[in-house]
């Protein structure tokens, strides 16, 4: 193998960790207000995912700067093409990184709500509209000979890119349900089991017509790609399963499995294309055209090598480290009343 | 339709490719580059209000925890707890708009960065895989980890959130400072772009060295001024003098060194900057005529790209020539013989940098500097003489001066970039050039409008909170036995 396909495979990775990581923390962003009938829970529901939020999101900025360095045509016409979309999810990722330090530092009950709400609405854009893109690549977008988006705004809404996007939220909710019931006791557990059954049919529906459009949009699938659609809908079922037994842990590992295999199936169906030209195959980047020399790509090699393994490491602590269910403090359990901690 | 756009497309990228003949197509390319920049600046800039305190502030939590940690002076821990509230705001700030950084370089800039992407993509590639995740990562669990963690691996995450941030820093700097003065990369024959080929000169860069260092000591002088002045607040308003005495101390032991070396590597770093952009610091003193030995002029009356003739006020024999050249009787070029000299070099073109931003945010960087190095002196000489809670005029301009540091920043970095212009990378590649062609200006336009809105939103909030914080009392004391509980009880720390 050759440096430019490792680091499509690299991206590949990082996008794909991206989203079974903060997969389930956007998912418990949208949810906190549903599974938390109180300021209380919800501050449960929040603080579940309240030490790994932040790294999980890492994943996203460096399979972007991975993209820009290992391929910066990729990077420069992915970037232009989805200009407006990426500004929605900038502003998204804006508020949902300050609500959750936000939140807690008011008392009133209109300034909890109100980043609560912000945090519901910018947790479902973000995979919503990242979707859309990682969709557009596979769909094809007017990309003309000079490697430039030649379309509008309107343009990016391909019938392939909505349903991807609609799945990933569907699958983030799944996600979110199953870590939320692997996370809480009580009465948030059982809210989000009933949760997790009622996202896991949803994403069964949408899975299977998101296979069957995959199927239609791809000229040839590889082995590779159609072994993970195949697991994107064994994954929904067994989440699905998984949280009727009440097995949280093994539910949680299936929904991870399903959101990873749709980015994963993705990427390999995407392969040796990078983004697929509606205009004209010939102008589709690929990526023997756009990779950056195998000096810079062996050198990152080298970086990546060395950090990668610890990231996992300290990463994997972490979750180690905050491996209990969140439950309420004794004083506050019931309570509306806060105490702002740290 | 598709058609139609892609000969318009095509169109405009050949005329673009020859300098823009096209006066209609000019117009619309020079006003995306205009409007680029203006989101440019404003995005990085307010990512940059940020940044500074983040990095100073991490570092000086980090100290104070460890004086706990050394003394189990339960002073200290209220103190890292108290301190480490406003760097958690500050934090998610600057987390979220750096996301912008990212990300818009593909989004305006394009051009650029499929013609850099090779060399420049490499330090930001690498700042994600080293330094984010170690950051982010241990953010949260210092702040999810308060008697939960071993007190010592606790200890340990907040020394790595440091790390991660100054290494954050390391690397954009190394990008930053490739722009300003690119090595370590040969031209490709066929494509005619930059690839790295030793990333060694990268980051030996003398640019990025310099500058690194300048920029890290930037980061403590404005997180200590900070904390002086919140710690000056505390004491003069709540009398809480004999627990805040302690940082204003710590912030005192940090600021003073920090400044002076702050102001002797920039002064480096100006004359490396005139060897590698000699239009830079020209422009920073508007000398336009050749001069050896050179004077620097306080202030100046007119001036700027039109008036070559203005009237400088209290001269200051040989400054100029010692800035730029480290000796009294330097020679520094003028702007007029530079841009005679880029023109040879680089074709028909105006290379002079606008020379009324570059002069005065240099004079505004240096004279707010000075201010806050007296400042520092001052705040030592009342320590040296046990007098730091009894002065009322200390106490009361240390919270004013908070603002002091974040002028300085923000002028730095306007001498450094609008310095660099009409380059993106130095000698390579035009600003002009650099801009995605597929954006129009009304996409630009609402980008910059959404930005700016939401930033006056998140601003306002974190202002509020930031000044809250740092007026609340003290975090109580806690019992030992609590700390040290084996069975944690369950605390919702958002």
């Amino acid at each position: 193998m050759d440096l430019p396909v490792i680091w499509f495979a690299i991206i590949a990775v990082l996008w794909t960790g991206f989203f079974v990581l903060e997969g389930f923390d956007f998912g418990v962003g949208v949810l906190h207000q549903f599974v938390g009938r109180n300021d209380t829970e919800r501050r449960v529901a929040i603080n579940t995912i309240g030490p790994f939020w932040d790294g999980n999101e890492v994943w996203l900025v460096v399979g972007g700067a991975g993209m820009f360095a290992a391929f910066p045509g990729w990077y420069a016409t992915m970037f232009s093409s989805l200009y407006l979309a990426l500004v929605v999810i900038l502003v998204a990722l804006i508020v949902r990184g300050t609500a959750f330090e936000f939140r807690s530092k008011g008392k009133t009950q209109r300034w909890r709500s109100s980043w609560s709400w912000g945090l519901v609405i910018s947790s479902a854009f973000i995979p919503l509209l990242l979707g859309l893109g990682l969709g557009d690549l596979l769909a094809g977008l007017p990309i003309g000979s000079d490697e430039e988006y030649a379309g509008t705004f309107w343009d990016l809404f391909t019938p392939y890119g909505l349903l991807t996007g609609i799945l990933f939220l569907s699958l983030c909710l799944l996600h979110g349900s199953t870590f939320l019931a692997l996370k809480t006791t009580d009465h948030i557990r059982l809210r989000s089991h009933r949760l997790a059954r009622i996202f896991g049919g949803l994403s069964l529906v949408l899975g299977l017509g998101w296979v069957v459009a995959t199927y239609l949009v791809t000229t040839s699938l590889s082995a590779l790609a159609t072994g993970f659609l195949a697991l994107v809908v064994l994954g929904v079922v067994a989440a699905a399963m998984m949280t009727a037994r009440e097995r949280d842990g093994w539910a949680f590992a299936a929904s991870a499995v399903a959101i990873g295999s749709v980015s994963a199936a993705i990427f390999s169906s995407l392969y040796p294309n990078l983004m697929v030209s509606s205009l004209d195959p010939s102008y589709s980047l690929t990526i023997v055209d756009t990779a950056s020399g195998d000096y810079a790509l062996g050198i990152m090699t080298v970086v990546a090598v060395i950090m990668f393994p610890l990231v996992l490491l300290y990463q994997g602590w972490n979750y180690y480290v905050f491996r209990r269910r969140v439950s309420a403090p004794p004083t506050e359990a019931g309570a509306t009343a806060v105490g702002a901690d740290n | 339709m598709h058609r139609h756009r892609k000969v318009g497309h095509l169109r405009r990228k050949l005329v673009h490719g020859r300098r823009c003949r096209d006066r209609e197509t000019r117009v619309t390319v020079v006003g995306n580059v205009d409007l680029a920049r203006l989101q440019f600046a404003v995005t990085s800039i307010y990512h940059f209000i940020f940044v500074p305190l983040t990095i100073g502030m991490a570092f000086l939590v980090a100290i104070l925890q460890t004086k706990w940690h050394r003394s189990g002076n339960e002073d200290y821990r209220r103190l890292t707890r108290f301190f480490g509230h406003l760097l958690l705001i500050n934090i998610a700030v600057g987390v979220v708009t750096g996301l912008i950084q990212e990300f818009q370089f593909g989004m305006n800039w394009s051009a650029y960065s499929r013609f850099v992407g090779d060399v420049f993509g490499a330090p930001l590639a690498m700042e994600g895989l080293a330094a984010f995740f170690l950051e982010s990562t241990f953010l949260g669990l210092w702040l999810f980890g308060w008697g939960r963690l071993p007190k010592k691996v606790h200890l340990a995450c907040i020394w790595l959130v440091a790390l991660g941030a100054s290494l954050s820093a390391m690397f954009i700097m190394a990008a930053n400072s490739w722009m300003q003065n690119p090595v370590g990369y040969a031209t490709n024959a066929d494509t005619g772009r930059p690839e790295l080929n030793d990333i060694g000169a990268v980051f030996s860069n003398p640019v990025f060295l310099w500058s690194y260092a300048h920029v890290l000591l930037a980061a403590a002088v404005t997180a200590s001024v900070m904390m002086l002045g919140i710690s000056a607040w505390q004491i003069r308003k709540r009398g809480d003098g004999q627990i805040f005495q302690r940082s204003a101390k710590v912030s005192l032991a940090v600021l003073f060194p920090s400044i002076i070396l702050a102001m002797g590597v920039g002064s480096e770093l100006g004359v490396q900057e005139a060897t590698y952009q000699p239009m830079k610091i020209a422009a920073a003193e508007a000398q336009w005529e050749t001069c050896q030995p050179c004077s620097f002029s306080a202030f100046q009356i007119g001036g700027g790209n039109n008036d070559q003739n203005p009237q400088k006020i209290i001269q200051i024999p040989y400054l100029l020539s010692f800035l730029a050249t480290n000796s009294l009787d330097g020679q520094v070029i003028g702007l007029n013989e530079l841009q005679a000299q880029y023109e040879q070099e680089y074709g028909p073109g105006y290379y002079i940098p606008n020379v009324f931003v570059q002069y005065w945010s240099m004079r505004l960087m240096a004279y707010t500097a000075t201010l806050v190095m007296l400042m520092g002196l001052w705040g030592l000489w009342l320590w040296r003489r046990g007098k730091l809670l009894e002065s009322k005029w200390f106490l009361r301009i240390a919270p004013i001066a908070i603002v002091a540091p974040y002028i300085m920043n923000i002028a730095g970095w306007l001498l450094t970039e609008n310095g660099r212009q009409p380059w993106v990378v130095q000698g390579l590649m035009l600003t002009e050039d650099g801009v995605s062609t597929s954006v129009s200006s009304t996409e630009i336009i609402i980008s910059l409008v959404v930005f700016i809105t939401v930033f006056i939103i998140v601003g306002t909030v974190w202002a509020v909170l930031m000044s809250r914080a740092a007026r609340s009392e003290l975090p109580e004391e806690v019992p030992e036995d609590q700390e040290e509980a084996e069975e944690p009880i369950p605390t919702l720390t958002y």
